[in-house]
């Protein structure tokens, strides 16, 4: 699986989402996106990536998009 | 019936900050208040939908002082339960964000203050409301039922001044929102502060946003409340290393925190020089009925602490007689002025009085230790508490046998639901179902298959042999 498949993936088992939706979605777009499904998103990608997410990081995660961008950030290194 | 607040003494001092600059003092929220109920009339019925905003606590605050009677509730309830709730009590008045106002075609619009919007319904209300009911709230979690909890005048003073008084609540005191308005414990959060002319700093932004904390340090806020999992955010958000020099005071309730954060969290507010205080209630008894005196947190480890000022503790056995040795478990029966009338399950029940007579059965099982501090060890009825909200298991079994016409078995722990279903096929409905009627997220629920739910002889379900699959 590449990354960016990973990525997608922790997204689409914890919010139950499809592959379409993920793009463009932002923190509480969706009910499951909320302060419960935010600290299972991080703990599965800190999981699937082996990282350690700073706490200014975790609370500046607030889309898909923006996850990527601090994901592919040089502390992390996972490459899109 | 009575003014629970007296904004006279605080004037000019800011009530209600929100993130967004907006400021409203005291003379401002009387004026305002004073405004909207005079809009309103004479004494009746409104549902409030309610937000972290400067127009949903001003709506609150203006009925309840001037003997208007609001039930609370989530903006985010889901439109069935609304409807029913609707039908079922016949409010006069929506108070209601303004965007919302989508949601109610038909219904007339009156007033308009700070985003929030004042609609008139065409419901005859045929039933008197009783003198001393103040609001409304729902049981924390409900699975869809009508039922309310009918709090009075007196429940609410009496509670707000016994939180003011063992938390040394004073004007200087900035409580940032970490939890929704219609919850009892955010709510009695702004009754105590509110009594002692504390500014209330407003926000829908959670935890897990920069938003949230930039107006934390912004506005310097002194003290915020947690259920357990609010609790477990912060440990992963590493808040021990946070810089918020003007943070004074945590307090927790709505569920039994984990012993490993209470330690935590005991810790870093001994070494950082603040408060951490364990409290226990129920919207059963308005809010509060005890606490952890926060210089024994640490030592306390586990303890919800002691009776709150103006209550007491028992606990009785199975044959009603009072417990009087130190660790011998029993029901926790609280008394207090605090303790509700009672509940209303149809408009016509909030025409009743007292059915409580200030006695709380908690439904709680609790033990002593040899200083009189309390431990809750477990409970009478079958829920769990998800996020700080009840669930009850047998109404979750009730309604998805209504729903679905097969038998169900839920079971769990805390925050993690486990629902056994005898066929593979129900797995997915029944839990949307399930996450549906809560509007909990979804994360604490699973739908599991089992070949047969084991009964005894007599056909109970046997509910302890479904632990061997989740513990």
């Amino acid at each position: 699986m590449t990354n960016l498949e990973k990525y997608n993936k922790a997204f689409m088992e914890i919010f139950e989402i499809t592959e379409e939706r993920t793009k463009g979605l932002k923190y509480q777009d969706i009910e499951a996106w909320d302060s419960v499904g935010h600290m299972e998103l991080i703990a599965a990608l800190e999981e699937t990536f082996d990282i350690m997410i700073d706490t200014d990081d975790i609370i500046d995660f607030n889309s898909y998009e923006k996850g990527k961008e601090i994901l592919a950030k040089e502390d992390y290194g996972v490459k899109f | 019936m009575g003014k629970i607040w007296e904004f006279d003494p605080f004037d000019k001092d800011a009530a209600i900050i929100d993130e967004y600059g907006n400021q409203m003092t005291y003379e401002a929220l009387n004026a305002e208040s004073y405004g909207l109920a005079e809009k309103t009339g004479s004494r009746c019925l409104v549902f409030c939908l309610c937000r972290n905003e400067i127009g949903s606590v001003l709506g609150y605050v203006g009925f309840i002082n001037h003997g208007i009677v609001p039930v609370l509730l989530n903006s985010r309830l889901e439109e069935g339960l609304l409807e029913n709730l609707l039908e079922t009590y016949k409010p006069s008045y929506l108070w209601v964000p303004k965007d919302q106002i989508g949601r109610f075609p038909g219904r007339e619009f009156r007033y308009e203050v700070y985003r929030y919007v004042l609609l008139k319904t065409d419901y005859e209300r045929n039933y008197p409301l009783h003198e001393e009911l103040a609001l409304l709230l729902t049981t924390s979690g409900s699975t869809g039922s009508p039922k309310f909890v009918r709090q009075s005048y007196t429940n609410v003073l009496h509670n707000a001044r016994s939180i003011a008084t063992y938390l040394e609540l004073s004007s200087s005191e900035r409580p940032i929102t970490t939890l929704p308005m219609n919850y009892t414990y955010g709510l009695s959060i702004i009754n105590s502060h509110f009594l002692v002319g504390a500014t209330l700093l407003v926000t829908e932004k959670t935890l897990m946003q920069k938003e949230f904390w930039a107006f934390f340090k912004e506005r310097g806020a002194t003290s915020f409340g947690g259920v357990p999992y609010t609790y477990e955010i912060l440990d992963k958000l590493r808040f021990y290393g946070m810089n918020l020099p003007s943070l004074g005071t945590m307090t927790q309730a709505g569920g039994k925190i984990l012993p490993e954060l209470h330690e935590r969290f005991a810790k870093y507010a001994e070494e950082s020089g603040r408060k951490f205080v364990v409290m226990y209630g129920q919207c059963e008894a308005t809010a509060r009925m005890g606490y952890l005196p926060p210089e024994r947190a640490v030592e306390k480890n586990s303890s919800m602490g002691i009776a709150i000022p103006g209550g007491s503790f028992r606990l009785i056995d199975v044959n009603g007689n009072e417990i009087k040795e130190p660790y011998t478990t029993g029901e926790l029966v609280y008394e207090g002025e605090n303790v509700t009338l009672g509940y209303a399950e149809r408009g016509e029940d909030l025409a009743g009085g007292d059915e409580r007579r200030g006695i709380l059965e908690t439904g709680d099982m609790a033990q002593f230790d040899e200083d009189g501090y309390y431990y809750i060890v477990g409970r009478k009825k079958r829920f769990l508490k998800i996020y700080g909200n009840r669930v009850n298991l047998d109404e979750v079994d009730r309604i998805i046998q209504s729903e679905f016409g097969i038998e169900a078995a839920s079971a769990g722990v805390d925050d993690h639901m486990y629902i056994f279903v005898t066929d593979e096929k129900f797995i997915k409905p029944v839990r949307s179902f399930v996450v549906n009627k809560t509007g909990l997220n979804p994360v604490a629920f699973k739908v599991l298959f089992i070949g047969e739910i084991p009964k005894n002889d007599s056909g109970k379900t046997l509910y302890k042999e479904l632990a061997k699959y989740y513990v």
